[in-house]
């Protein structure tokens, strides 16, 4: 009965779900904001740094980038282009795919459109997701990837999750004993990173807004004229239903 | 000016065809809303051409380039996103238009006596149009774009005997590969736009020979003044070009909407796998294809048993294929003296109502993973989907019609 309601609520709002079996797991929301520059400067420095040793945003270049969320060319030069890379090239990294593949059992993913195909929450998630599992290779396993082939690169900064953390649910009260339940995040620590939790929560949000920048640079071009387009739109209406009224105001 | 017309004209007869198609082209004056998607599905057509032209500017119809290439179009060529977008939200803009055109057509029975050919045409571009979604969305090498292919492409794997050569003729390789891509990308580009544009040239043809329909069905033709133009009729310039115009700043503020805010429209008209490039080791968890085509997968799915020894898939396909090609003999399937769904029987509303949630709900299943949905559903409503046209010449006949009036109601 719950198929047939679904299929049913689907056919009367096709354009508000999106029809891919998504997975089960719960995902943590996150607010993206790709105007946010500070937020996105400090997720690409964070990136650069943490990320770009494995994962490439190679459809992407620096120049773009540096100019769209307002890092001087110099000094995004100095600071965020490691080797030899000049500001005009694609951010590719020198890790060949196939040595890549031997050490982690998969070549670490181009991750320019992630935010695209994961989208934002599932990111904002599974960097959140790591805890402790000494059966994996790397000692670590993720709650919303389970079994991943990643190690946990920002163990220093979140520290590890000794169990599962939470993810998806929202903190409440228990009437009862008064004790906060559901709280989402890690609930204790086999050891400690040097972020509090709400510090590696907001750097891990700055990332996913960097990322949710790269993914659709041209969001923000688009968002910028889509007003102006709409509007001469709108203008141009009026002579249109003028001049039909006009002709047609004596056919009887 | 008017001497170089006049000279044209001397050698070519332009002035003649303006007449004929524009300002002595008598239309009904009783046009209401649903005439707005003939002009509109040209509009679309053109944009697709355009933008089409453009994206090939840049794109790589290599498998080593072509993902590369559309992310260059939407990062650094100026304006590249604009172009693809367009193109890509025109694609679902082109049979969002089409299917309500053909709705309309099936609403007021334009199909019938003396346009059959007008409605054949017309399937035929519909057709040809699906078959040009298909060859563009290999296009952008995506995991969709690739596993979509294979699916579509394998079906022809089915027929007996000759299937499985046949498969590999079509794709010029043992699996989808860049052969693939290369030839798709000719059809795609060349081919099925040449045969497009003649197939809407006859279909335009066609309908000015025959004059249109409209919503009441009358044939405006039989009602002509002293100098041989019909009384219902007004000419379609300036009063349908003017009517259109209004029709299309409409539409455009629609399609801009989504083209600039929306153009993923939530996994819809681009779908999420195909942010990740093709990848032949690695089959995606849920195979669907774009909105347009699930209701013709959900009936491809709907047939799970064998018979006569041959797999269920290949009656799946023969299902698929027999539900796009009742269309074409619908004119012969209506038997009804009245045209219009206005002066037809309850019997003909109600088929009529049944086929359309059909094909949506069809829509809806053809896009959801099959073990979410019952399984008696996909069957169910593609016999109503059969069941509309092969009762039809039973219902339209045996219902009570209204009269229909002399003259159109406006």
């Amino acid at each position: 009965m719950k198929s047939i309601l679904k299929v049913l609520l689907l056919s009367c709002v096709t354009s508000l779900a999106y029809a891919s079996g998504g997975g089960d797991v719960h995902l943590d929301h996150v607010d993206v904001d790709i105007r946010d520059k500070p937020s996105m400067q400090r997720g690409a420095a964070m990136f650069t740094n943490y990320c770009m040793g494995c994962h490439s945003l190679k459809y992407s270049r620096y120049e773009r980038v540096a100019d769209d969320i307002g890092i001087p060319h110099n000094l995004y030069e100095e600071n965020l282009i490691f080797g030899d890379a000049k500001i005009g090239q694609l951010m590719d990294i020198a890790m060949a795919p196939s040595m890549a593949k031997g050490w982690f059992g998969a070549a670490p993913p181009d991750l320019t459109l992630i935010s695209r195909l994961r989208g934002p929450n599932w990111l904002y998630s599974y960097l959140r997701g790591f805890y402790k599992d000494e059966s994996r290779p790397w000692g670590v396993n993720n709650v919303v990837f389970k079994d991943v082939g990643m190690p946990h690169v920002l163990v220093g900064l979140q520290g590890l999750c000794a169990e599962k953390p939470e993810l998806g649910s929202k903190a409440g009260i228990d009437p009862l004993s008064g004790v906060v339940v559901g709280a989402p995040g890690c609930k204790s620590f086999a050891t400690t990173g040097s972020m509090e939790p709400q510090e590696y929560d907001a750097a891990i949000r700055d990332m996913v807004n960097f990322l949710a920048y790269v993914g659709e640079p041209s969001r923000l071009e688009s968002e910028d004229i889509a007003p102006f387009v709409l509007l001469f739109l709108v203008i141009l209406f009026v002579p249109a239903y003028l001049l039909n009224r006009e002709y047609w105001k004596d056919v009887h | 000016m008017q001497k170089l017309i006049q000279w044209v004209d001397d050698r070519l007869p332009v002035v003649d065809a303006f007449e004929k198609h524009m300002s002595k082209y008598y239309a009904p004056k009783n046009f209401n809303v649903w005439y707005f998607f003939g002009s509109l599905s040209l509009v679309v057509l053109v944009n697709q051409l355009l933008t089409g032209i453009w994206l090939t500017m840049s794109y790589n119809p290599t498998a080593e380039g072509a993902f590369a290439s559309v992310e260059y179009i939407m990062r650094d060529v100026e304006f590249g996103w604009l172009i693809r977008l367009m193109h890509s939200t025109g694609a679902s803009a082109f049979f969002v238009v089409v299917y309500l055109h053909m709705f309309r057509g099936l609403m007021y029975g334009s199909y019938k006596k003396p346009r059959e050919l007008v409605w054949i045409f017309g399937m035929t571009i519909y057709l040809c149009l699906m078959a040009e979604a298909f060859l563009g969305y290999l296009l952008p090498w995506g995991q969709m774009s690739y596993w979509g292919a294979q699916v579509i492409v394998s079906l022809f794997g089915a027929i007996p005997y000759v299937g499985e050569d046949l498969a590999q003729w079509i794709r010029g390789d043992y699996l989808i590969s860049g052969i693939t891509l290369n030839r798709f990308f000719a059809l795609h580009v060349i081919a099925l736009p040449i045969v497009l544009l003649g197939l809407v040239v006859l279909h335009i043809l066609a309908l000015h020979e025959v004059g249109s329909n409209n919503p009441d069905g009358v044939e405006i033709k039989k009602n002509k003044d002293e100098n041989g133009i019909p009384k219902d009729g007004i000419p379609f310039h300036p009063y349908y070009t003017v009517h259109d115009i209004v029709a299309l700043v409409v539409f455009l503020f629609v399609f801009c909407v989504v083209v600039f805010y929306f153009p993923e429209m939530n996994g819809y008209f681009l779908e999420k796998p195909n942010f990740e490039p093709a990848n032949p080791l690695k089959t995606p968890e849920h195979i669907a294809p774009v909105w347009y085509f699930t209701p013709f997968y959900a009936m491809l799915r709907a047939i799970t048993y064998p018979l006569f020894g041959v797999d269920a898939k290949f009656w799946g396909v023969v299902v698929m294929g027999a539900a796009i090609a009742i269309l074409f003999v619908l004119p012969w399937l209506d038997r009804s003296p009245v045209k219009s769904i206005r002066y037809k029987g309850v019997m003909s509303k109600v088929a009529l109502l049944i086929f359309a949630v059909s094909f949506v709900i069809l829509g809806v299943c053809g896009a959801l993973p099959a073990n979410e949905q019952p399984s008696w559903m996909a069957p169910l409503f593609t016999g109503l989907y059969f069941a509309y046209f092969l009762l039809m010449p039973w219902y339209t006949r045996a219902e009570k019609t209204k009269p229909v009036p002399e003259r159109v109601t406006h």
